[in-house]
């Protein structure tokens, strides 16, 4: 390692000349707008977590349990709003995406830099919008986080700031998008192949193309709702002849390729974790990076699977679910492709890997829950019960969260130069993983016994299921915190993390911890692939 | 940057060219919509206008003389926004 | 590939990049126009008979004059001929003046008649009629405002070139700019026959 000098000087820690706050609110540093937005969407993560403990502490017994209805109504709106745009579409992307993705591929920074502190900025103004929204006005939106017309455009809570304030939010992600992509293209080292790009990077630039193609029509979407509230436009008011069913539409058009905004950085992260953990080179290199842009575009087509009770058209429902089922292809592509690295591998149990095999677990019982919903006579029965709450959190939490809690055991020690106890992270793992699933699983059942979503109250015969999942919400809870606390302290007090205890074979393992400011001193050039253990020289 | 390509640098009068013909295309347009073609005159409208706004991106935007990469990812955009409009008419004509 | 020198590919690549936002933005009102053109026919060849079509052929000519301008100050910039790159950016910016101007004519004639967003004279009216001088407002509405901000970016390009800040070798964002602007009129192009020609 020639790089011992910038370790010892704490490499991009260091001081860059501005001090205090500024150093890290006007940087253009990849790294640290990375880790700026690693805290933030933490933040909201557990603000989310905590709405969402609410939602189950008042469905926990019948009746009114801690809040009034209109509370609750507020509460599962601004989780869902919480989670989805300031956790978890921005979660990986841009959070790991940025301290990691520029690594990979050899360079200094990606291509536009102070672009992407713009994207940052407009990160933090449209949670502040959204925040804002919840205290002013007629109070928090109690819409649920889809905005729904015609309820949106006339109820009296303060609808249009929220949506502004997610437009606002949409346009952050367009600029990472868009940043993500000319980086891949116009980056990269000499000696970066397309072929010797690691498949987390593969799974962003997959992502970035989702993020530029489908944001700006829930941009324009929700100008029509804050326009149909402000202006009365009467677009999607039926007695004005509009069609609450094109909301619909043009909502899901972008909010479904926006699930893998969601989920592909996750499974990138996955392909990254397990070859490591597996001392095994990955399995089908060129299937999963193929399988991610096929992700992306068929599940750019598939929108109207959550249309199937709105009265859309018969072939319409026809098309969608046939077209749903492609996406399965692909994903399971993924899945074959992970199990078939660890066959016969090495494989160490250490907390990014566990995080990571339960990933595949929980991502593939969502994916199947999923193909009950995509079938449209499966889904008439189940539509708008818990059952999707269930089959969504599987997906998104039990696949993307996890993914984000291995990214971060896996990533950030080596960003910090310390590292996390590996007890903890392991208690705190099992805790998760117990009580996921005793609380989406159980949610699963109610659903198919009929319980419907967002319903206050609800009937006795679903009180002791509803019981046990509360029950599950306080054990996986205790697991995140034993997890984050564990993190946050390791990572700042923790034992120091050197060189490269995993044996990663990707770029960001070559250099220093912490890396450098500039990353490479000198411009490196690639003889090797990303999961070539043997050309990386490691062990 | 290895592959930068030569830059190309469109004369006055080629600019001049293509404007003459976007306004001969205008007038065009409005010429044939004044006819009665019934639902022709929609597909021809938009026939028109695609190829002028193809004379402005090939010619204004030098698109002719981007790489070819710039012309793949601007199919990908189009070809994404006919893929919405299309799955929405897989439910609205058949409502 | 040291990230120290200005890479203009790149740049313009992520100019492009935007411009594809730019088209699905728009692409989502024509979405919308389109499904309910098929739905409301007759009433949208009402609203689109209201139309002046004037107003809108005088537009159509001066925003495609304007993007010649535009597309030349490129040429002049490369040439290194600072005061024609100067003059022609003042004309695309003079045109975008022409061309609000006359919108503000427009509207104000529309108003004058009782025609504007959840007026009494719309509501009373046929549902599709409502719908039609919505998504007019709305589309028209939509590209005024991209019109002002091209405007207020070229003039922020002109002081640029002024400073010599952009010059005939560094020139990119002079370039992505006058690409923003002929976005403007490409959404212009099809707006012009969707409102005002073939209802």
């Amino acid at each position: 390692m020639s790089h011992e000098t910038a370790m010892a000087e704490g490499g991009f820690w260091r001081d860059t000349g501005r001090t205090g706050i500024g150093a890290w609110i006007f940087s253009t540093d990849h790294k640290r707008i990375g880790l700026m937005y690693l805290y933030c969407v933490s933040g909201f993560f557990l603000v989310g977590a905590f709405l969402g403990l609410l939602i189950r502490l008042e469905l926990m017994a019948p009746g009114p349990t801690i809040m009034t209805a209109q509370t609750y109504n507020a509460v599962f709106t601004v989780h869902g709003v919480v989670m989805i745009f300031l956790f978890i579409i921005p979660g990986i992307p841009a959070s790991f995406g940025n301290l990691v993705l520029p690594i990979q591929l050899g360079a200094r920074d990606v291509a536009f830099p102070r672009v992407n502190l713009f994207s940052w900025w407009l990160y933090a103004i449209g949670a502040v919008i959204v925040l804002t929204s919840l205290f002013t006005g007629g109070g928090a939106p109690d819409t649920g986080w889809t905005f729904y017309v015609p309820f949106s455009a006339r109820t009296t809570t303060n609808v249009s700031l929220a949506v502004f304030g997610v437009f606002v939010l949409g346009f952050s992600s367009i600029l990472t998008g868009i940043n993500f992509i000319t980086t891949i293209h116009r980056m990269r080292a000499p000696g970066m192949t397309w072929t010797r790009i690691p498949l987390f990077t593969w799974s962003l630039y997959a992502t970035a193309w989702v993020q530029v193609l489908a944001t700006p029509i829930i941009a324009i979407t929700l100008l029509l709702v804050v326009t149909e509230r402000i202006l009365g436009l009467g677009l999607f008011d039926p007695t004005r002849g509009g069609d609450p069913v094109m909301f619909q539409h043009m909502f899901w058009i972008y909010s479904h390729p926006a699930v893998y905004i969601m989920i592909l950085p996750g499974m990138g992260v996955i392909s990254d974790i397990i070859p490591v953990f597996s001392r095994k080179p990955i399995f089908g290199y060129k299937m999963i990076a193929f399988s991610s842009l096929a992700i992306a575009a068929a599940g750019s087509a598939v929108w109207g699977h959550h249309m199937y009770t709105s009265g859309m058209s018969d072939m319409g429902v026809l098309i969608f679910s046939f077209l749903t089922f492609i996406v399965a292809i692909p994903s399971a592509i993924k899945v074959f492709n992970w199990v078939s690295t660890m066959y016969k591998g090495s494989i160490s149990l250490e907390a990014p890997m566990l995080f990571a095999l339960s990933f595949i677990l929980l991502f593939s019982i969502g994916g199947l829950s999923g193909l009950i919903l995509g079938a449209a006579a499966t889904d008439i029965h189940v539509h708008d019960t818990h059952f999707v709450v269930g089959h969504f959190h599987y997906v998104m939490f039990g696949g993307t969260g996890f993914a984000f809690f291995a990214a971060a055991h896996y990533w950030l020690p080596k960003y910090f130069g310390r590292r996390y106890r590996e007890k903890p992270a392991i208690v705190g793992w099992v805790l998760m993983f117990i009580g996921f699933n005793i609380l989406y699983f159980t949610m699963q059942v109610l659903g198919m016994e009929g319980m419907p979503r967002r319903y206050y109250d609800y009937l006795p015969e679903f009180a002791r299921l509803n019981f046990v999942a509360t029950v599950g919400s306080w054990i996986m809870l205790a697991g995140v915190a034993i997890v984050v606390w564990n993190l946050w302290r390791g990572l700042l007090k923790g034992e120091p993390f050197t060189g490269n205890p995993w044996g990663g074979a990707s770029l960001e393992w070559s250099i220093a911890t912490p890396p450098p400011t500039e990353n490479f001193e000198e411009d490196p050039v690639v003889t090797h692939g990303p999961y070539d253990f043997k050309g990386a020289g490691v062990p | 940057m290895t592959e930068e390509h030569a830059e190309h640098i469109l004369s006055y009068g080629k600019l001049t060219t293509v404007w003459v013909a976007l306004l001969v295309l205008t007038a065009a347009t409005i010429m044939v919509t004044r006819v009665e073609l019934g639902v022709w005159k929609v597909w021809a409208a938009l026939a028109i206008a695609s190829v002028k706004s193809g004379l402005v991106i090939a010619f204004f935007m030098h698109m002719k003389y981007e790489p070819r990469l710039f012309r793949i990812i601007l199919f990908v955009a189009l070809f994404t926004l006919a893929g919405f409009i299309g799955g929405t008419f897989f439910d609205v004509l058949y409502r | 590939m040291s990230h120290l020198e200005k890479d203009s590919f790149g740049a313009k690549l992520g100019m492009w990049l935007f411009l594809f936002t730019e088209m699905l933005l728009f692409g989502g009102v024509f979405i919308l126009y389109s499904v309910y053109l098929t739905r409301y026919p007759k009433e949208f060849g009402l609203g689109g008979h209201q139309l002046d079509l004037v107003y809108g052929a005088t537009n159509t000519a001066v925003l495609l004059t304007s993007s010649l301008f535009a597309a030349m100050s490129v040429t002049a910039i490369k040439t290194g001929a600072k005061k024609l790159t100067l003059g022609l950016l003042s004309g695309t910016i003079g045109c975008a003046l022409i061309f609000l101007g006359i919108k503000y004519l427009e509207w104000s004639a529309k108003f004058h008649h009782g025609i504007y967003p959840n007026s009494p004279k719309l509501i009373a009216g046929p549902p599709g009629e409502s719908i039609f001088f919505s998504l007019y407002y709305l589309t028209t509405g939509l590209h005024g405002i991209h019109v002002i901000v091209g405007a207020v970016l070229m003039s922020w390009t002109a002081v640029m070139v002024q400073k010599e800040r952009l010059n005939a070798t560094d020139n990119v964002t002079l370039e992505n700019v006058t690409l923003y602007w002929h976005l403007v009129d490409l959404v212009w192009i099809f707006i012009f026959p969707l409102y005002y020609l073939i209802l």
